[in-house]
C-alpha cells in the first residue's frame, strides 16, 4: 500500500470510517452546567479523569482567561491596536493545545491567541500582530505553529497540506486546524475538508461555534442544526461536543488526534461554544444580542464547571486556587511590564523579508526611504 | 529523458517546448525526492497538454498525483507543504482556471516570507498555461499575468522559448520564493533543437533575441514570436528592430530594458493581455522615468483589446501580429 492510497476507496466503495447523522443529537459532554457527570453523558478513559491532569486542565484555563482579561485590558490602555478575545472559549483552546505533541502543528486564527501562549509561545511575540509591530512574531516553524489567520478558512487548505506532507514524509504528526462557525460558510472550509478526507490527511478540523460571526448569529450562517453534520458529506466523522466542557472537549480531541495519527484520516468537531465578549473592543454587541443570551451562557462557563467538578472531588481548595491566582498575576505583571516598554521597529525591515535576495527595484525604495528619513 | 552532456556534442533532437517543460519536471523530481507535482489530471493523463506525461509512472503516486478539482485547496495544500519542507510544483489547468486560488496565492503565498520575517519560505511553483491563438472556448484564452505581478512577494516569469522553458523552470522549482511560471500555450508545440539539461540566464535577466537600431520591441511569452517575425519583415525595408524578451517580469531587468531603449531611442512595448492597467503600462512608465531625454518618440504599447477575451471565430482580431506591431514602429519612426 501507498502512503498515499487514493484507491482504496475506490476499491471499497465507501469511506473507512462508519459516518453517522448528528443533527438530532444534544453536544456530547461530560458535566453539566453545575459542574457534576451528566446523566448519560461520555465515558471518558481513567486517564482523561486523572486528577491530576485535570488539575493541569484548570491551571491552563485559569491561565488562560487570566491572558484574555490582560490582552482586553491592554487594549483599553492604548498598547494594542485591536484584540479578539476568547472569553467564554477557554475550554477549545486549552483541550486543542494539549490533544497536541510537539511534532504536531496548530492552525490558530485571530480569535486563538490565548492558544498561542498556552503552546509556550512569549506574550510578547503572540500578540504581535494585535501590537501592529508586525504581522506574525514567532517563528511559526519553531513553534510548529502557524501564523493566526485572518482571511476566513484560508488556513484550512494549509493543514491539509501539512498534514499531507507528515503523511508522506512518514512522520507521526497531525496538523489541528481551529475555525470559527462562520468560516463554515467559505469555501476554503469545503474544499479544505474534502481535500483532507480524499487524502486521508492526519488532519483534525476544531469549529469552535460561539454563535457569532461578529454580529451575524449562526441561524443566518447556515440551516443546518449542527455544524458537525457537514462531515458526512465528506466522509469523515463528525463529532458533535460541548465546547465548554474541558472534560468532554479532552476525550473527544485526544480520539480525533489518535484517529489522524494512526492513519484514519481527519476528522471535524463542532465544539459548541459561546462568544462572550463582542467581536473585538471596537464592536458594539448590545446592537445585536440580549444580555439574557449573555447571562445564560455565563452560567456555562467552563472554568467554574471544571473548578465545582474538582472541588467536589477533593483536587481544587481555596488554597490551590489562591496559588493560581498568584501565578496569574505574576504572569499578567509580566506582561503589563513589557508592553509598557515603547516597542522599537526599523523601516528597513519592510523591505528584507519581501524575497530571499532584495530585489534591485526594492533596494531603490528602501534607499528613497532613508533618505526621506535622513531629511527629517 | 535528458540524461546528459553528451547530447551537447551530437545534434540535438528537435524538441517541443511542451517536452522540454516535461523534463525540467522529471529532472527536478528525480534530482530532489522533495519536488511533489501535482494538480487536475496530472496523473495518469499527463494534463490536458500532457506537460506532466508519464510523471506518476515514473516517479509514483506521492510524488505524482491528481487533485480534487479545488484550486484554491491546491494551492494552500502546496503551501503547507512548503512549509513542511517539501518543494510543490502544481498546475493550474487553465488560466482562469487559477483565478479560485487567488486569495491563497494573495493573501498567503506572496506574504508568507514576509509577515514570518523570513522564517517561513514557501518555495511553491504555480505552473499556469495561459493566452490564447489555441482556438480555446471562454475562460480557455486568458492572460493574468498582471494579476500575479501586481504582488509582492511572487516571482513572475513567462519563457518564450524551448531552451528557455526547461531552464526557467528547473530556476523555478530551485528558487526560495514562490514563482509563478507562465506557459505560453500557444507555443507549447513550438520545435527547436536544445540539448538537455540547458542553463540559461537567471530569473530577472532579461535576453535580446535580436539585436537592433532602430527601436526596441520590448515583449514577453507568446509575443516573443509575433516580435521576431516584425522584425524580421522591418529588415527588409531597412529598419533594424531589437527585440527584447523580457522572460521574468518579477523582478524587472530594469537595466536591460534601459540599455536597450537608450540606444534605439524608441520602444514598443507588446503583450496579448489586456492593455488597460496591464503590464506594458508598467514598462512604459519606467521607460518613461530612466529614457525619457534619450527617447525619439512616444513609448507606444501594443497589447491585447480592452475586452474579455473574444471568441475562436473573433481571436485573430484580438491578438497581437506582426502587422500591428509593424504599424506601431511605422508610427515611432515617424515620430522622430
Amino acid at each position: 500500500m501507498t502512503l498515499l492510497d487514493l484507491s482504496a476507496r475506490d476499491r471499497e466503495g465507501k469511506a473507512a470510517t462508519a459516518v453517522r447523522p448528528v443533527w438530532d443529537s444534544e453536544p456530547l459532554r461530560y458535566l453539566d452546567e453545575h459542574g457534576a457527570p451528566v446523566e448519560g453523558g461520555i465515558r471518558p478513559t481513567p486517564a482523561l479523569l486523572d486528577p491530576g491532569a485535570l488539575l493541569r486542565g484548570y491551571r491552563a484555563l485559569r491561565f488562560a482567561r487570566a491572558f484574555d482579561t490582560e490582552a482586553t485590558n491592554l487594549v483599553m490602555q492604548g498598547r494594542l491596536a485591536v484584540y479578539p478575545s476568547c472569553r467564554g472559549q477557554e475550554a477549545c483552546e486549552v483541550a486543542a493545545v494539549h490533544a497536541l505533541e510537539e511534532q504536531d502543528w496548530l492552525l490558530p486564527t485571530y480569535r486563538d491567541s490565548a492558544a498561542l501562549v498556552l503552546r509556550g509561545i512569549p506574550a510578547v511575540d503572540a500578540l504581535t500582530l494585535l501590537r501592529g509591530t508586525w504581522h506574525c512574531g514567532y517563528d511559526p516553524k519553531q513553534w510548529r505553529t502557524m501564523p493566526q489567520c485572518t482571511p476566513l478558512a484560508t488556513q484550512g487548505p494549509h493543514a491539509v497540506g501539512l498534514g499531507l506532507a507528515a503523511k508522506l514524509a512518514g512522520d507521526p504528526a497531525v496538523a489541528l486546524c481551529f475555525f470559527g462557525d462562520g468560516a463554515t460558510s467559505e469555501g476554503d472550509f469545503h474544499e479544505a475538508a474534502n481535500s483532507a478526507a480524499v487524502y486521508q490527511a492526519p488532519v483534525v478540523f476544531l469549529v469552535q461555534n460561539n454563535q457569532y460571526a461578529i454580529s451575524v448569529p449562526l441561524h443566518k450562517q447556515t440551516h443546518a442544526i449542527s455544524l458537525a453534520d457537514k462531515a458526512s458529506g465528506y466522509g469523515m466523522p463528525g463529532i458533535r461536543v460541548d465546547g465548554n466542557d474541558l472534560i468532554a472537549m479532552n476525550a473527544v480531541l485526544a480520539e480525533a488526534v489518535q484517529r489522524a495519527r494512526t492513519g484514519g484520516g481527519p476528522t471535524l468537531i463542532e465544539a459548541v461554544t459561546y462568544r462572550v465578549q463582542a467581536h473585538t473592543n471596537a464592536d458594539d454587541a448590545a446592537r445585536y444580542r440580549q444580555s439574557a443570551e449573555v447571562e445564560y451562557w455565563r452560567r456555562r462557563d467552563p472554568i467554574d464547571r471544571l473548578g465545582r467538578y474538582l472541588t467536589a472531588r477533593g483536587a481544587l481548595d481555596a488554597a490551590v486556587e489562591a496559588e493560581i491566582d498568584e501565578e496569574c498575576e505574576r504572569y499578567c505583571e509580566q506582561m503589563r511590564a513589557q508592553f509598557a516598554e515603547e516597542p522599537s521597529y526599523d523601516a528597513d525591515e519592510m523591505f528584507e523579508h519581501v524575497y530571499d535576495e532584495m530585489t534591485p527595484q526594492l533596494k531603490a525604495q528602501r534607499e528613497m526611504l532613508r533618505a526621506e528619513e535622513a531629511a527629517k | 529523458m535528458s540524461q546528459g552532456t553528451e547530447q551537447i556534442s551530437a545534434p540535438a533532437a528537435p524538441l517541443t517546448m511542451a517536452k522540454a517543460i516535461n523534463a525540467a519536471l522529471s529532472d527536478a523530481m528525480a534530482e530532489d525526492d522533495k519536488v511533489v507535482v501535482f494538480g487536475e489530471d496530472v496523473g495518469a493523463l499527463g494534463g490536458v497538454f500532457r506537460v506532466t506525461d508519464g510523471l506518476a509512472a515514473k516517479f509514483g503516486d506521492e510524488r505524482c498525483f491528481d487533485t480534487p478539482l479545488a484550486e484554491a485547496s491546491i494551492m494552500g495544500t502546496a503551501i503547507g507543504m512548503a512549509v513542511y519542507g517539501f518543494k510543490p510544483v502544481v498546475e493550474m489547468q487553465f488560466d482562469a482556471f487559477a483565478y479560485p486560488a487567488f486569495e491563497q496565492v494573495f493573501s498567503h503565498l506572496a506574504k508568507m516570507r514576509n509577515r514570518t520575517r523570513g522564517a517561513v519560505p514557501v518555495p511553491v511553483v504555480v505552473r499556469i498555461p495561459y493566452g490564447g491563438g489555441i482556438g480555446g472556448v471562454e475562460h480557455h484564452s486568458d492572460s493574468s499575468e498582471s494579476y500575479f505581478a501586481h504582488t509582492p512577494g511572487l516571482h513572475v516569469v513567462t519563457p518564450a522559448t524551448v531552451e528557455d522553458s526547461y531552464s526557467l523552470l528547473r530556476e523555478a522549482i530551485d528558487s526560495p520564493d514562490p514563482v509563478i511560471f507562465f506557459e505560453p500555450k500557444r507555443l507549447y508545440w513550438s520545435k527547436a533543437n536544445v540539448a538537455l539539461p540547458a542553463r540559461t540566464g537567471r530569473i530577472g535577466t532579461a535576453a535580446v533575441r535580436r539585436q537592433g537600431t532602430h527601436a526596441t520591441l520590448v515583449c514577453y511569452g507568446q509575443t516573443v514570436p509575433v516580435c521576431m517575425a516584425a522584425a524580421e519583415q522591418a529588415a527588409k525595408e531597412g529598419i533594424e528592430l531589437e527585440v527584447l524578451d523580457l522572460r521574468s517580469l518579477v523582478p524587472l531587468d530594469d537595466e536591460a530594458i534601459e540599455s536597450s531603449v537608450g540606444r534605439t531611442g524608441r520602444a514598443i512595448v507588446v503583450h496579448e493581455s489586456v492593455g488597460f492597467g496591464g503590464f506594458g503600462a508598467e514598462v512604459a512608465a519606467r521607460i518613461a522615468e530612466r529614457c525619457f531625454y534619450r527617447l525619439e518618440a512616444p513609448v507606444t504599447r501594443v497589447a491585447g483589446l480592452d475586452i474579455p477575451f473574444p471568441p475562436p471565430k473573433y481571436e485573430h482580431w484580438y491578438l497581437p501580429d506582426a502587422d500591428r506591431v509593424l504599424d506601431a514602429v511605422d508610427r515611432a519612426m515617424a515620430a522622430g
